[in-house]
């Protein structure tokens, strides 16, 4: 557990610094579709609602929850990703077809 | 063990595709394929976790799937351009809030083991999860409505404030301090997780709409911590991963959206601003000269280099059709036309180039502030339309203005200014502009639109 913890920080450290270097040169023409993308991707919670929602629980509240979280995170990510590509769409350089 | 290995490889695959979508979207011509490789990391993320993990029952699973995607799939096609803040607040709520039910029932499972335990830094991980998902789910509602205008916009500050939402925060401190000392404490759980949700209302409350660029920006902020925090709760390391590279999105947005304001994270979240910024009268007060749109329009005629700088009235009045269309004819015209993009322009960072590209208005003519300035001086014609106060050229030389400091759009320094304006009305930060009293600048009243439109006119029946 406590080298698992240590990996993990390892881990953390470097994506900090990877995020700040790949997004620090995003230009801020972009940086509304960079915020839904980055909100979109955020929705990664998914993967946990998933184990809580189908792992094996007795209380019917923590299978409500499982649920909801579920379908929270889905909505996160499923929206995220839509509303990114539609405003993406929108950019068109001058020469390009219209 | 060989199925969890493969899962863990898988969710390796996922956080590279999500660094490349990140990294696609430094331009606009590779955007689209980072969203797309993007969302193929989520899709081999989600059906890696389905098949692996042990999961047993799939049909509250499927149930959650098919609300969520429905959900999202209509909102994100409904949602209009102008309504994008408000509709990144929602989704950071939502997402907020998975996390803490993700980590209530992660909890509510330790607790129905035969024996009880939980490690320090799992109990730690939980209590700041939990806190700061509650917190960015209600702030991110409160966001939600003032931006769809469902509540009022403007700060809402009342006596005793500060103290409460110092009891209020040391009641999380200190039943967070309980909990951990005894994580079986489920009372204490409860505790931290309502006070949690009490806070994120009080914490954007006293944040007044012209800020709201800053508090999106500090809620995806928090969300991306969200989802790092939860990742050590059930210890998944692409949680860890993807919620470092948002969290550091929202960090890096929060920072250039407070340089734009030229005020710092601390005064923007925490100092009710707009109270006290009445100007002493100087006496010296000069008439604004206007000017009718038919002679707008004979000087547009023989100008070589337009500016438009928008601001989000123009959005407000729906102009930014009319806008392309006059941008357009003053091209055929032979004028070289651009558009100055403040980076506070709009209600969430880069939120004008969305609203203009939807126009159809192409990117390459979105000019952000650092580098239309230096050109400023050349430009025959500034068009100001629905823009105030980062216009105003008291922030670069009045140290008694409130935005003093504040980088602007040099507008002033252009041949002559075009500014279309309802009224002498002042804008967010409640301040004179001396822009609209400058002798190279005429005022054309009336609504964006229509005077945009009326222009446009004037183009077409020369």
């Amino acid at each position: 557990m406590e080298t698992n913890l240590i990996y993990q920080l390892f881990i953390l450290a470097l994506s900090i610094f990877l995020g700040f270097a790949l997004i620090s040169r995003v230009p801020p023409l972009l940086h509304t579709p960079l915020m839904s993308e980055a909100n979109a991707i955020c929705g990664i919670i998914i993967v946990g609602a998933l184990i809580a929602a189908g792992v094996e629980a007795n209380s019917p509240f923590a299978i409500v929850l499982g649920t909801a979280a579920v379908a929270l995170a889905t909505f996160n990510v499923v929206g995220g990703y839509l509303v990114t590509e539609r405003m993406l769409k929108f950019f068109k350089k001058k020469d390009g077809a219209r | 063990m060989t199925m969890d290995f493969s899962v863990q490889v898988i969710y390796i695959v996922a956080s590279v595709l999500f660094a490349f979508g990140l990294k696609f979207l430094a331009s606009p011509e590779t955007a689209r394929r980072g969203n797309h490789l993007s969302a193929i990391g989520m899709l081999l993320a989600v059906v890696a976790t389905l098949l692996g993990h042990h999961i047993i029952g799939y049909q509250w699973i499927l149930l959650g799937l098919v609300i969520g995607s429905g959900l999202g799939a209509f909102v994100a096609f409904k949602a209009a351009m102008t309504q994008m803040p408000q509709m990144i607040a929602l989704l950071h709520g939502c997402g907020a809030l998975g996390a803490v039910f993700v980590d209530w029932v992660h909890y509510l499972k330790l607790k129905e083991q035969i024996v009880f335990t939980i490690s320090g830094t799992e109990a730690f991980a939980l209590f700041l999860s939990m806190v700061i998902g509650a917190l960015t789910f209600t702030g991110s509602l409160i966001a939600w409505a003032k931006l769809s205008e469902i509540i009022h916009g403007k700060a809402v500050t009342f006596p005793g404030q500060k103290l409460l939402n110092v009891l209020i925060l040391g009641g999380i401190l200190v039943s967070g301090v309980i909990f951990l000392m005894n994580p079986a404490r489920a009372d204490m759980f409860y505790l931290f997780l309502g006070l949690a949700f009490i806070f994120g209302i009080l914490l954007v409350i006293p944040i007044g709409g012209a800020d709201m660029p800053v508090v999106i920006s500090v809620l995806n902020s928090y969300s991306g911590i969200v989802a790092c925090t939860t990742g050590f709760v059930i210890d998944n390391t692409l949680l860890i991963v993807v919620g470092a590279l948002v969290g550091a999105n929202g960090i890096i947005l929060s920072i250039i959206m407070c340089k734009a304001m030229n005020r710092s994270l601390g005064n923007v979240l925490f100092g009710a601003f707009g109270a006290t910024v009445k100007k002493s009268a100087d006496g010296k007060k000069k008439e604004a000269k206007a000017i009718s749109v038919a002679d707008a329009f004979l000087v547009l005629e023989s100008a070589h280099s337009v500016v438009i700088t928008p601001g989000y009235g123009l959005a407000v009045a729906q102009a930014q059709h009319a806008v392309r269309e006059l941008g357009e004819l003053l091209e055929k015209n032979g004028a070289e036309v651009r558009y100055a993009i403040h980076p506070v322009a709009g209600r969430m960072p880069g939120h004008m180039n969305v609203l203009l590209a939807e126009a159809n208005i192409p990117y390459d003519q979105l000019i952000e502030m650092e580098r239309i300035n230096p050109i400023m001086d050349t430009v025959d014609v500034a068009i100001v339309i629905g823009a105030n106060d980062t216009v105003n050229p008291a922030a670069l030389h009045d140290k008694s203005s409130p935005i003093y400091g504040m980088p602007i759009i040099e507008t002033f320094r252009a041949k002559n200014v075009f500014v279309i304006k309802r009224s002498m009305a002042t804008g967010f930060a409640g301040i004179e502009n001396e822009l609209f009293t400058n002798d190279n600048t005429r005022m054309i009243f009336g609504d964006a639109k229509d005077v945009v439109n009326r222009l446009v006119g004037e183009f077409k029946s020369k």
